[in-house]
């Protein structure tokens, strides 16, 4: 069954804060990995492969660079997963 | 002084080892001649020949935050513990730049260890396997490189006149701190953190060095297993652990007031060239060191009270030392009292020569040495001091100093030497 917008960004609070250790409550959709969420590029592809498996989706790298805030993730997860 | 001869003084230190989490207690431990070494008890030593290790008192997980401490290799998590006790202690308030005591482009850091990132690497290979390609993590590379430990510690105190990494085996930690020294003494840097960190205590290591029979396998004496010195020793015991210098050049420490707890003297180095694991029995290449160090330095013989020993409790190493001692010495070792601390805290590899390094310094500025422990019967072939079961009160008046040897797998010698000011 698919995921809900709100169970996407829930998910991807958890994920962050296991990997950044950022609290999950300041995981919102308008933060950007990098700049607000101390997530590095080689972080990003951590949060990218642990969202994969998470939610049943495949993030092609070449999409990763256009990734750049948890909206944008919770987005193309909400349009991909299978 | 001119600026290729300065003169280089330690000005703070740091430790992370199987006895404490920090240089305090380590020290305090070494003087009560308390032994580190326990069982290995986890699920995968089981069916290893040798079962004892001498672990980390404290684990690096309960100081290193974990998003952190996921992109550290364990080696270089115990080298930025013992790098930022070690800086705190010099008085630093700030990485350079913060503090305005210390300007980056004058600051380096030389950090080393044996094997590197040998658990990150392996455990990787694991996920390889079980998991799949996509699993393996991207700080994999970053976090194995030899380099990864200087590395870190030069982003954490924002070192820009060089991040160095000597690899030398078992020597690896003294290498650093003896090119830290140089690079002081010829003015590429004011001030340059330095040491040895080691982390490989993972099945393959031990299976590997068991195989070479270079370990104890007194898997029923843990703590009895480390005896150098002693008739019955029969190889190291593994440790883990980090141990860092901060080295300042003495108009540098002076001009800022800085508390000085020894000349860093220099270093003697040489290459035995004779197997690429034993050790030249003779002691000639140890020799060598020795005094490539008293040629090289104005270091006076007498003066040198205390020796902490490379001595990792194998047959044929620990008595080459020694007998290098009396080529060098000749009839006049009685002034010299020499020690193992490994007996305390296992065999470091590249972590040995920081956390021995950090020995000798506090030996010679609180004028006492640590014993060596599990000494039941002196092998019979040494006649020099060993100094047994209870700390030794090194003369209390007069300029004395103390070497640090370390001696690696490749026929690595380094001799370190630290004196009182």
């Amino acid at each position: 069954m698919a995921a809900t917008k709100e169970e996407i960004v829930a998910g991807l609070a958890e994920i962050v804060n296991e990997i950044a250790g950022i609290p999950t409550e300041d995981v919102q959709v308008d933060k950007s990995f990098t700049d607000d969420l101390d997530v590095d590029s080689l972080s990003m592809v951590e949060v990218v492969v642990a969202a994969e498996e998470r939610f049943d989706v495949k993030i092609p790298d070449d999409d990763v660079k256009n990734l750049k805030t948890v909206g944008d993730a919770t987005d193309y997860i909400l349009k991909h997963q299978s | 002084m001119n600026a290729t001869n300065r003169t280089v003084v330690v000005t703070g230190i740091g430790a992370t080892t199987p006895l404490g989490g920090d240089s305090a207690s380590t020290w305090d431990a070494l003087l009560a001649g308390r032994s580190g070494v326990g069982t290995l008890d986890e699920d995968w030593a089981a069916d290893l020949p040798v079962r004892i290790a001498a672990r980390a008192a404290v684990d690096p997980g309960e100081i290193i935050p974990k998003p952190q401490a996921r992109k550290l290799d364990r080696s270089a998590q115990f080298a930025l513990i013992a790098a930022r006790e070690a800086w705190a202690d010099a008085g630093f308030t700030g990485k350079a730049g913060e503090d305005t005591s210390v300007d980056p482009d004058r600051l380096g850091t030389v950090i080393a260890s044996g094997i590197g990132g040998v658990t990150t690497l392996l455990g990787q290979y694991d996920v390889l396997k079980e998991k799949g390609v996509r699993r393996v993590s991207p700080h994999t590379v970053p976090m194995l490189m030899p380099n990864g430990p200087s590395a870190n510690v030069g982003l954490a105190v924002n070192a820009r006149a060089g991040v160095h990494t000597p690899v030398s085996a078992c020597a690896s930690g003294s290498e650093a701190i003896g090119y830290a020294i140089e690079m002081i003494r010829t003015g590429r840097a004011d001030i340059v953190v330095a040491g040895g960190t080691e982390a490989a205590i993972h099945p393959l290591p031990i299976a590997a060095f068991g195989n070479m029979m270079a370990m104890s396998k007194s898997n029923d004496d843990p703590q009895g297993a480390s005896r150098p010195f002693d008739s019955a020793r029969n190889g190291f015991v593994l440790g883990e652990g980090a141990g860092v210098v901060v080295l300042e050049s003495a108009e540098h420490a002076a001009r800022r007031g800085a508390r000085v707890y020894a000349e860093a003297v220099g270093q003697g180095i040489s290459a035995d060239s004779h197997d690429i694991v034993q050790p030249e029995p003779s002691g000639n290449g140890i020799a060598h060191a020795l005094q490539s160090l008293l040629d090289n330095s104005d270091l006076d013989p007498s003066e040198i009270v205390h020796v902490n020993a490379h001595a990792t409790s194998t047959p044929q190493g620990d008595l080459a030392e020694l007998k290098a001692l009396r080529k060098v010495f000749g009839d006049d070792t009685d002034h010299i009292a020499v020690a193992s601390t490994k007996s305390m805290t296992g065999h470091l590899l590249g972590g040995a020569g920081g956390v021995e390094s950090v020995a000798s310094i506090l030996s010679v500025y609180h004028r006492v040495a640590p014993p060596t422990i599990n000494v039941e019967n002196l092998d019979p072939e040494i006649d020099v001091d060993i100094i047994r079961d209870e700390p030794r009160k090194l003369p209390a008046e007069g300029r004395i100093a103390a070497l640090n040897d370390s001696f690696g797998f490749g026929g690595h010698n380094v001799v370190l030497a630290f004196r009182t000011v």
